[in-house]
C-alpha cells in the first residue's frame, strides 16, 4: 500500500480527537508542573519531558503505519508470550517503585510491562476469538479465552498493581461483545451489587430488600408464567450466603488500606476520629480534587490562574489527578468538553470496529476501546469522587512517557487496521 | 443488541459525569472562594479608626498603639527563658502555657503570646528581640479616650463574633467593631478600610508570591475624624453632677437639634474597657443588674413624664380651641372623677392657664383633658385628635436618633383602651391621669428634652443628633429638617409665660440662676414597683424639663432622677447647674454646687432591696 493511501484511507476524526485531547492534556500539564522558570521549551521539567514523548508518538505513529497490518495478527501469539514473561521476570528483576514491583529498569528509562501487556493481550484474545474454531458458546473456548486474560492478571495482582488487574479485567467487554453468555455479565454485577450494598446497609437490609423484589415479582408476573421454584429458591439463598460472607472477605482478605477506601467511598466511618484520620490520609487526594474542580465554578479560573494548581494542594495532580486541574483552571465549561470529547472519541471508535469485514479487527478495536474506557472511567470516576481510589492515569492526558506511548501504539494499531480493511476483504 | 451494550454503557457514563461535575461546578461553587481557598493567603493592612472631637473640636478618643507579642511555634529555637519571660513580666510556667497552646492552635501560623504590652516594656523589649528566633512584636492600635465620660454615647468596640462574621462579609475573625453608641452607629465611616494583599501559598502553607501579581490587592483608606455634637466640658460636668444617683439627662440646643450633653447615670469610664483588664471590667459592668451602668437611661429609660406632660396639655386644649387663657377652673385642694376625689398640691383657688401652670394645678389640667374629648362627639375621635396633636412631639415613637438604641415611650391611642377595657368601655375620665402625664404615658429623657425644645422653638424641632461633621462632609438631611408640630405658634406665648411664671415664683422659684431667665416645668412621678410579687410604692421620680434663654433659647434640658421626690429638688437643681454651666461657663452658686456633687440617694436605691419596711418620699434635705 502506498503511503498516500494510507494517508486517504485513515480516520482523521479520530485522529483529529486524539490530538485535541494530547494537546489539551500537555496544556493542563504545563500548568501544573510550571515552576518559576520562564523558559519555555527546557527539557529538565516535567512539562519538557512530556513535549518530547509527545514527539516520539509521532514518530511511533508514522512507524506503524507504514508497518504492513498483517504483521499485527500474525505476530499477536509471540507478542503476548513475550509479555507474559516480561512480566514473570518482575518477580526475579524487577525494581521496586512506591511499593509495587512493576518496573525494569533501562537506565535512561524504566519500563513497565504491564502497558505493553494490554497492547498484547488485547492482541492474543482478538487472535483467539477471530479463529475460525473458536466458538464461545462453549465451554472448553470460553475457558481459553478467559485464561488468556487471567495470566497476566494473576502475575500483575502479586505486584501488587490492581490498577492495571482493573484495566485487563475490562477486556471481557470484547468476550461479551463476541458472545460470552450475558449471564456472566449479570452474574458479575449482581456479586458487586451485593458486596456494595451488604457494605452500606447490612445484611438484613439485603434481605429485606431481596425480599421485596421477590414479592414483586410475584405480584407483576404474567398469570401464565410458571416459575422456577428451585432455582429460584437456590438463587436466592445464594445471594444470603453471598451477604453474610460479605464482612468476612471485607475484614480478612481486603488489608486496612483497601477498607479505607471503601470506607470513604460509601460513607461508612462513623467513629469521627478515625474519619478525620482517613480524610487526613488517602481522603486527603479526593478532598482536594474535589474541592479544586468545585472552586473552578462554570467559567474556572483561567490558564495558569489556578490557585489549588499552583499551590501543589492535589497530591499526583499532573498524573493521575490532572483532570483537577482542568476543572480548577478551565470550570464546567473544561471538564464538561473533556467529557463530550472522550465520549465522542469512544462512540468512533465503536463505529469504526463495528465496520470492520475482518473479525481480528473488529475484536482488537473492542480490546482497545475497552481498556481506554476503564482508565477514563477509573480516573475520572475517581478524581470527581464517585469511585474508590484507584490510580490509573487518563489516557492521552496525564503525564508519563511510556503511557502515552502505549496509549498511542494501540490506537494507531486499530486505525492502520481500520486503514487496510478495503484492501484485505 | 450486543453492539449496543458498549455504546449505551459509555453515554451513562458520559451523563454520570456532567451530572457530578454540575454538581461540583455548577450547585457547589460559591464566589467567595477567594476568601476560602487554602491556597490564598489574605494579608490586612489596618487603617488608623477615626478620631472623634465634641462640638468645640476638643478631641474625645484618639488612639494608642499596643504591642502584641507574637509567636511562631515551628521557627523558634532554644532560648534564654527566664530572661525572656524576665522582659515580658511572666512567669515560666505561663510561658511554658502559653508556648504549648500556640503549638496545638498551629506550628506554622502566628499566635499571640502576650497580649498588648505596655510602651515602656515595648521598650525595652525591642532592643532584644532579634535574639529569639520565631517571636515578633506586632503592632495593634487601640482606642485612648482623652476623657472620663460620655461612655453611653461613645460606646465601645470589641472584636467581632460569630454573629458579625455571618451577617457581614467585610470582617474577619479577630477584627474590631464598633459595639455601642457612635462607634457602632457610625462604624462604616470611623473604621475606614482595610487593605488587602493576597499571597498565594502552597501545601506546606510558604509564601509564593503575590496573587495575580497583586492586581486584586487594594490599599487602606483611612478612617474619617466624627466631630459630634456633644460639649464636652457639658458633659463632664453632668456626670460629675449625676454622681450617686440614677436616671437621664438630655440637653439639646433647640435651634439645630444638636444633643449638647446626654447623660446616665450611673456610668462608667469608657476607659474600662480598653487594654489588657477590658474583659474583667466589662463582666463587672455588664452583671450589675441592679445599678445597670451599661443601661443608657438618656435614651432608654421610659418613665411617665409627670406635670411637664401639663404643658403639651395646653397646648392642645388651646389648638382646639376648647380654652383660652382665661378659662377657669376651680381647684378644690383636688378633683373629683365620679364620687373620688383626686388630690392636688398647688393650694386649692380657682386656676386659669397661668396659674394652672406655674403652681402644677391637677384639678385644672383634668378639668381641661375632659373639655378637650367634650368637643368630639365620641371619645374615640377626641382620642384620635389627641393622639395626632401629642405624637407630633416626637412622642410615643422611636425619635430617630443617630444612636443604635431607643425606646419609643408611649403615647396610649384608642386600640390600646379597648384592648384595656373593652370597646366603648372607657372615656375620658377613665384615663384622667394622661391630663397629668401619668397613667400610661411613657416617655424617654431624650423626649422629654426634644418636646422641651420644640416648645422652646414655638412649634418646630430638629430631630435631635449626635453628628456634627464628618470629615469635611455635612450631615444627613434628616437632621437638618424643621419637624412641625400640630399646634400653631401663638398658643405657644401664653404657654412659654407660665413656663417662665415656674421659675419666678411657681413650684421651680428654689433653683434661681443669678441673670439667667428660664422657662421650665416640674414634674414628681409616683412610681410602683414588685416585692415579691406585691405592688410597693417607691418614693417619686424627679422631673425637670426647661429651656433657656426664655427669648431664643440655647439650651432646651430635661433631667430625670430615679426616686428623686419632687420635681425641683434633684432634678431642678441638677438642670439648673447645667444651664448655667452651658451659658455663663461657671457656676456662682458653689453651696448648691457642692451640695449636688456630694449627695447620693444610694440610701432611696437601698431600701426596696432591703427587705424590710421602708418610708417613701422623705425630707432628708
Amino acid at each position: 500500500m502506498s503511503g498516500r493511501n494510507i494517508l486517504k484511507r485513515l480516520d482523521w476524526l479520530t485522529v483529529l480527537l486524539y490530538l485535541v485531547l494530547v494537546l489539551f492534556g500537555w496544556i493542563n500539564i504545563y500548568s501544573t508542573t510550571l515552576a518559576d522558570s520562564t523558559e519555555f521549551y527546557d527539557f529538565t521539567t516535567l512539562y519538557g519531558k512530556q513535549l518530547f514523548f509527545v514527539g516520539l508518538s509521532l514518530v511511533f505513529i508514522v512507524l506503524i503505519l507504514s508497518i504492513e497490518s498483517s504483521f499485527f495478527e500474525r505476530f499477536a501469539s509471540l507478542f503476548y508470550i513475550i509479555s507474559v514473561v516480561l512480566l514473570a521476570g518482575l518477580f526475579l528483576f524487577g525494581k521496586t517503585i512506591a511499593g509495587a514491583t512493576s518496573w525494569y529498569d533501562l537506565g535512561f528509562f524504566n519500563f513497565q510491562p504491564s502497558e505493553l501487556g494490554k497492547l498484547t493481550t488485547a492482541l492474543a484474545l482478538a487472535k483467539y476469538l477471530s479463529d475460525i474454531q473458536t466458538d464461545l458458546k462453549r465451554r472448553k473456548y470460553q475457558w481459553y479465552a478467559i485464561l488468556i486474560l487471567l495470566i497476566p492478571i494473576v502475575l500483575i495482582l502479586p505486584q501488587p498493581d490492581p490498577g492495571s488487574a482493573v484495566v485487563y479485567f475490562s477486556l471481557f467487554f470484547v468476550l461479551f461483545r463476541e458472545g460470552l453468555p450475558l449471564q456472566y455479565l449479570g452474574f458479575a454485577v449482581l456479586l458487586i451489587l451485593l458486596f456494595v450494598t451488604t457494605l452500606k446497609f447490612g445484611v438484613i437490609w439485603v434481605c429485606i430488600g431481596l425480599g421485596i423484589l421477590t414479592s414483586l415479582f410475584f405480584l407483576f408476573k404474567r398469570a401464565d408464567f410458571k416459575v422456577p421454584t428451585f432455582p429460584l429458591i437456590l438463587f436466592l439463598v445464594g445471594c444470603v450466603v453471598v451477604s453474610l460472607s460479605v464482612n468476612f472477605v471485607y475484614n480478612n482478605v481486603f488489608e486496612q488500606r483497601h477498607r479505607d477506601r471503601f470506607s470513604l467511598w460509601l460513607s461508612l466511618e462513623k467513629d469521627p476520629i478515625r474519619l478525620e484520620q482517613i480524610k487526613k490520609t488517602i481522603g486527603y487526594n479526593t478532598y482536594q480534587a474535589e474541592k479544586a474542580i468545585e472552586s473552578g465554578g462554570f467559567k474556572g479560573k483561567g490558564f495558569l490562574e489556578g490557585t489549588r494548581t499552583k499551590g501543589d494542594f492535589v497530591p499526583e495532580q499532573h498524573t493521575d489527578y490532572i483532570f483537577s486541574s482542568v476543572g480548577e483552571e478551565w470550570g464546567f465549561l473544561g471538564t464538561a468538553f473533556i467529557i463530550v470529547l472522550f465520549t465522542l472519541f469512544f462512540l468512533r471508535l465503536i463505529h469504526l470496529a463495528e465496520r470492520q469485514k475482518r473479525s481480528f479487527s473488529r475484536m482488537y478495536g473492542y480490546g482497545v476501546i475497552s481498556i481506554l474506557l476503564m482508565h477514563y472511567f477509573v480516573n475520572i470516576g475517581m478524581v470527581i469522587g464517585l469511585l474508590p481510589t484507584i490510580g490509573i492515569p487518563l489516557p492521552f492526558f496525564s503525564y508519563g512517557g511510556s503511557g502515552l506511548l502505549f496509549f498511542t501504539a494501540m490506537l494507531f494499531i486499530f486505525l492502520k487496521l481500520d486503514a487496510a480493511r478495503l484492501r484485505e476483504l | 443488541m450486543r453492539k449496543l451494550l458498549l455504546s449505551s454503557f459509555i453515554i451513562v457514563i458520559g451523563i454520570t459525569f456532567v451530572g457530578r461535575l454540575s454538581y461540583l461546578q455548577l450547585f457547589s461553587f460559591s464566589p467567595n472562594q477567594i476568601l476560602e481557598d487554602p491556597a490564598i493567603k489574605s494579608v490586612y493592612e489596618y487603617p488608623e479608626r477615626g478620631y472623634i472631637y465634641d462640638r468645640n473640636g476638643k478631641l474625645l478618643v484618639g488612639n494608642q498603639p499596643a504591642y502584641d507579642v507574637m509567636v511562631i511555634p515551628r521557627e523558634t529555637r532554644t532560648l534564654d527563658t527566664l530572661e525572656f519571660c524576665a522582659l515580658l513580666k511572666i512567669t515560666k510556667e505561663d510561658f511554658l502555657e502559653k508556648m504549648e497552646n500556640a503549638r496545638i492552635y498551629s506550628p506554622r501560623l502566628p499566635s499571640v503570646l502576650v497580649p498588648q504590652l505596655s510602651k515602656e516594656d515595648y521598650a525595652s523589649l525591642q532592643e532584644k528581640m532579634r535574639k529569639y528566633l520565631g517571636f515578633y512584636i506586632q503592632k495593634r492600635s487601640l482606642r485612648d479616650y482623652k476623657t472620663n465620660s460620655g461612655a453611653n454615647v461613645l460606646g465601645y468596640i470589641s472584636e467581632v463574633n460569630e454573629t458579625d462574621l455571618r451577617t457581614n462579609p467585610y470582617y474577619r475573625a479577630g477584627e474590631l467593631k464598633g459595639r455601642t453608641g457612635i462607634e457602632k452607629q457610625y462604624e462604616d465611616v470611623l473604621r475606614g478600610r482595610k487593605g488587602v494583599k493576597y499571597i498565594q501559598k502552597d501545601r506546606f502553607n510558604r509564601d509564593i508570591g503575590p496573587y495575580k501579581n497583586g492586581r486584586l490587592d487594594t490599599l487602606p483608606e483611612l478612617g474619617k475624624e466624627l466631630y459630634i455634637t456633644i460639649d464636652k466640658d457639658l458633659q463632664e460636668y453632668g456626670e460629675r453632677l449625676m454622681h450617686g444617683k440614677r436616671g437621664g439627662v438630655v440637653a439639646i440646643e433647640p435651634s439645630t437639634g444638636e444633643i449638647l450633653a446626654m447623660i446616665s447615670g450611673p456610668t462608667y469610664n469608657p476607659s474600662l474597657l480598653v487594654g489588657r483588664e477590658r474583659s474583667r471590667n466589662y463582666t463587672k459592668l455588664h452583671y450589675d443588674s441592679i445599678a445597670r451602668p451599661t443601661w443608657d437611661r438618656s435614651i432608654l429609660a421610659e418613665p411617665s413624664p409627670g406635670s411637664p406632660f401639663k404643658t403639651l396639655n395646653a397646648l392642645v386644649a388651646l389648638q382646639e380651641g376648647v380654652i383660652d387663657t382665661e378659662t377657669k377652673f376651680t381647684c378644690y385642694n383636688g378633683f373629683y372623677v365620679g364620687n373620688q376625689k383626686k388630690g392636688c398640691h398647688c393650694g386649692g383657688g380657682v386656676r386659669d392657664l397661668n396659674s394652672g401652670i406655674f403652681r402644677s394645678c391637677n384639678a385644672y389640667f383634668a378639668g381641661t383633658f375632659r373639655k378637650i374629648y367634650s368637643k368630639y362627639p365620641t371619645t374615640d375621635e377626641g382620642m384620635d385628635a389627641w393622639e395626632k396633636h401629642m405624637k407630633s412631639f416626637g412622642l410615643g415613637d422611636y425619635l430617630g436618633v443617630d444612636l443604635p438604641t431607643g425606646r419609643p415611650g408611649r403615647i396610649p391611642d384608642k386600640t390600646f383602651y379597648d384592648k384595656w377595657y373593652g370597646d366603648n368601655r372607657w372615656a375620658s375620665s377613665t384615663i384622667i391621669s394622661n391630663s397629668i402625664g401619668q397613667g400610661e404615658i411613657a416617655a424617654t429623657p431624650i423626649q422629654l428634652a426634644n418636646m422641651t425644645s420644640a416648645i422652646a422653638n414655638r412649634g418646630y424641632y430638629y430631630t435631635p443628633h449626635v453628628i456634627k461633621k464628618v470629615g469635611t462632609n455635612t450631615i444627613a438631611s434628616r437632621f437638618t429638617e424643621r419637624k412641625y408640630t400640630t399646634i400653631d405658634k401663638e398658643h405657644f406665648t401664653p404657654v412659654i409665660r407660665a413656663m417662665a411664671n415656674v421659675y419666678k415664683y411657681g413650684t421651680a422659684r428654689w433653683i434661681q440662676i443669678p441673670d439667667i431667665e428660664i422657662a421650665g416645668k416640674t414634674g414628681t412621678v409616683e412610681n410602683f414597683t414588685r416585692i415579691n410579687g406585691e405592688r410597693v410604692q417607691l418614693t417619686d421620680h424627679s422631673i425637670f424639663t426647661a429651656f433657656a434663654p426664655v427669648e431664643q433659647p440655647k439650651i432646651a434640658i430635661a433631667v430625670y432622677i430615679e426616686n428623686g421626690y419632687y420635681g425641683a429638688r434633684y432634678a431642678g437643681h441638677i438642670a439648673s447647674l447645667m444651664i448655667e454651666k452651658y451659658l455663663k461657663g461657671t457656676i456662682t452658686r458653689k453651696d448648691l454646687e457642692k451640695k449636688m456633687l456630694e449627695k447620693t440617694l444610694e440610701h432611696e436605691y437601698a431600701k426596696p432591696l432591703s427587705g424590710e419596711p421602708f418610708k417613701i418620699n422623705e425630707y432628708v434635705w
